[in-house]
């Protein structure tokens, strides 16, 4: 226990450190001075780069919450707690701690296969894992359409043993998994294939087994790498719109989540509401940039 | 305990040309037996199939009269030493020394005293409470040694300890181990590429090329009396020379050395002859039917100098006098000098004679 806590205190400790040297890192590759524009290009350049970010980026962020809270903190309060709002936080949070430690265990038994075996179908295992990246949302959820609908291929069956996926819970959680499933698996991959297998081989001609060197030795190894994935997989469990659009079927204050209550409240001209509703979102999003800022650096550390 | 490894063969592709090929060698019960041979030659691989790291398609590896070809490496009560320390960087030096024992069980007090011991051992008492990232390269290394041999391994297996250092702390180690050698006096297999190392720890050396064992020996044997033309231009500097047989002697160029009887008029050969095994003199006008070669370089190192001479054939030729020797003969860049060949190991068409 002393051990967890002055470990996590050093993440912190050296979390910080780690922040401020970036930008320095940073400014050590910049060009020689004799390879800079001159003055007035500059002054233009980085005007035209800032302003870009000001009009595309932060304005947006802060019209959503100029929004939300508009009329006051106790409207924003009162609209944020309406029953069907908070429906629909109480399924994104359920659908995300469900399906983010689903795909942490699929995600590192994926990469723990892919760089410590050879095996047929290696390289075809590989470029799947990244089929959700590349297929259209829509596409997601409609395959769990056809497969588990009422006309689908297990629909019938479903439905004589009483179990409902589409248009429920489970539905908005297998489509959930599909379209987070690389975040952990893509982050843990290329970290275990770049650290190669000697500290394994070490444990192992030390005496330890296969389950305690995972525990021991691997897990240490990768762990930044899985906080990384799962803050990546999180949030786009809680924002996906598409493919759980598709399978959720609108009922509201049973299957809606966040971003598809967000849709309905603006439709419903509830602009407090919606826009209460979606501040969560960024502040989510947010959250996990800073998270993501500290956790980077750390990654590919030795 | 001795080590015998059988006919290995291990290949890694179902048809390229194998990593090992048909190996066999016995290391000898306490004694440092190394695997020397240039990138590629298979040692490293030859060193996991004894470790049970990986498993050989045919062949057998035996400790003393016990085959452990099926023993999974975790069992085989083995140490492996890694060239890239392969050290558990999130466990503090005192966990990294004791994993063995933690994995099987020994209390607290026990793996205390025993850290302690191999601590003291690899000169790094104080150090328990660092990370391996607050050490040097060489420390690194040794704590690499401390946790190889915490559970009294029976055969320690180092694969290139110290190729991931630099010159000095290698020279330094290699100083070190030969005493921690003299201490455990364990069964010791050594896998390197660099000759000095090998020469100097060994008391038995496999010269391997191409997944073969070309030659089992001691180090004067080795280079001495190397058995092909490979291992003598591997281990130890040596000038390789074309010639042909004639009557008693072999032509080479403009050189001659004398040859055992037997061999076949006319045979077309290599001479291998060690830079310390030309004899030079100075020019002094009778050099009737002797060699003359042109001194083109010459760099003095320490108590040796070395000289680049090229022979009227414009064969170069690398030579090493003591500096008392080159400062009789006061040589300097561009002299002609006589030369002669005191001693050169001939093979004909790749046998040695």
């Amino acid at each position: 226990m002393a051990d967890a806590w002055a470990s996590a205190h050093e993440a912190t400790r050296s979390a910080d450190v780690a922040l401020a040297a970036v930008p320095a890192g940073g400014d050590n590759r910049l060009p020689p001075p004799a390879m800079s524009e001159p003055w007035p290009v500059r002054l233009l350049l980085i005007a035209f780069a800032l302003g870009f970010l000001g009009l595309f980026v932060v304005l947006p962020i802060l019209s959503v919450f100029l929004e939300a809270f508009g009329q006051g903190l106790s409207t924003y309060v009162s609209r944020l707690a309406q029953p069907e709002s908070l429906a629909a936080i109480r399924l994104t949070l359920v659908t995300a701690s469900i399906a983010v430690p689903l795909n942490v265990v699929f995600g590192v038994s994926a990469a723990w296969v892919v760089s410590k075996y050879r095996f047929p179908g290696k390289s075809l295992l590989v470029t799947l894992i990244d089929l959700p990246f590349s297929v259209s949302p829509v596409v997601s959820g409609l395959i769990y359409v056809l497969m588990f609908g009422r006309r689908g291929v297990l629909g019938p069956w479903l439905e004589a043993h009483g179990l409902r996926i589409i248009f429920a819970t489970p539905g908005i959680v297998l489509a959930t998994i599909f379209v987070t499933f690389p975040f952990v698996a893509r982050e843990v991959l290329p970290i275990m294939q770049d650290q190669g297998n000697d500290e394994e081989e070490a444990a192992l001609t030390l005496g330890a087994g296969g389950w305690r060197i995972f525990w021991q030795v691997t897990l240490p190894k990768v762990k930044w790498g899985i906080l990384y994935g799962v803050i990546l997989c999180n949030a786009r469990s809680m924002g996906e719109f598409g493919a759980v659009s598709v399978v959720s079927g609108h009922i509201r204050g049973e299957t809606n989540t966040m971003p598809l209550q967000v849709e309905i409240l603006y439709n419903d001209y509830d602009t407090v509401g919606a826009f209460a509703l979606a501040s969560l979102l960024m502040g989510l999003a947010l959250a996990t940039l800073v998270a993501k800022k500290i956790i980077e650096p750390r990654q590919f550390r030795r | 305990m001795n080590v015998s490894v059988k006919n290995v063969t291990k290949r890694f592709t179902a048809k390229g040309t194998p990593a090992v090929f048909d190996a066999s060698f016995t290391a000898t019960s306490g004694a440092i037996t190394t695997l020397l041979g240039p990138s590629g030659s298979g040692k490293t691989t030859l060193l996991r199939v004894v470790a049970g790291l990986e498993v050989a398609d045919q062949g057998q590896v035996f400790f003393d009269d016990r085959d452990v070809s099926r023993v999974p490496a975790r069992s085989r009560g083995i140490g492996f030493v890694f060239q890239a320390f392969a050290l558990f960087n999130h466990m503090t030096v005192r966990r990294n020394v004791a994993y063995a024992l933690e994995v099987r069980g020994a209390s607290e007090e026990e793996k205390r005293k025993r850290v302690a011991e191999l601590l003291a051992l690899v000169q790094l008492e104080g150090y328990a409470d660092r990370y391996p990232r607050q050490l040097s390269g060489g420390q690194r290394q040794r704590v690499g040694f401390a946790r190889a041999l915490a559970c009294r391994p029976s055969i320690l297996l180092l694969d290139e300890p110290f190729g991931a250092l630099d010159a000095r702390v290698r020279v330094e180690l290699r100083e070190w181990l030969m005493q921690l050698h003299e201490t455990t006096k364990l069964t010791t297999i050594l896998v390197t590429h660099d000759q000095d190392e090998a020469l100097e720890l060994s008391a038995q050396i496999v010269v391997m090329d191409q997944g073969r064992v070309v030659q089992v020996g001691s180090p004067s044997d080795v280079y001495d009396r190397p058995r092909t033309p490979f291992v003598a231009s591997f281990v130890g500097t040596a000038n390789v020379l074309r010639g042909r047989v004639e009557g008693e002697r072999v032509a080479l160029g403009s050189l001659s050395v004398s040859v055992p009887s037997g061999t076949r008029d006319g045979a077309e050969v290599r001479a291998i002859v060690r830079p310390h095994d030309v004899r030079l003199a100075k020019n002094d006008g009778e050099q009737a039917g002797r060699s003359l070669g042109t001194i083109t370089r010459m760099v003095g190192l320490g108590a040796h100098v070395k000289l680049q001479l090229e022979l009227p054939s414009h064969d170069p030729v690398t030579v090493q006098l003591t500096r008392g020797e080159a400062d009789a003969m006061g040589l300097a860049v561009g002299d002609k000098v006589v030369v002669d060949l005191a001693e050169a190991k001939v093979f004909v068409e790749d046998y040695s004679i």
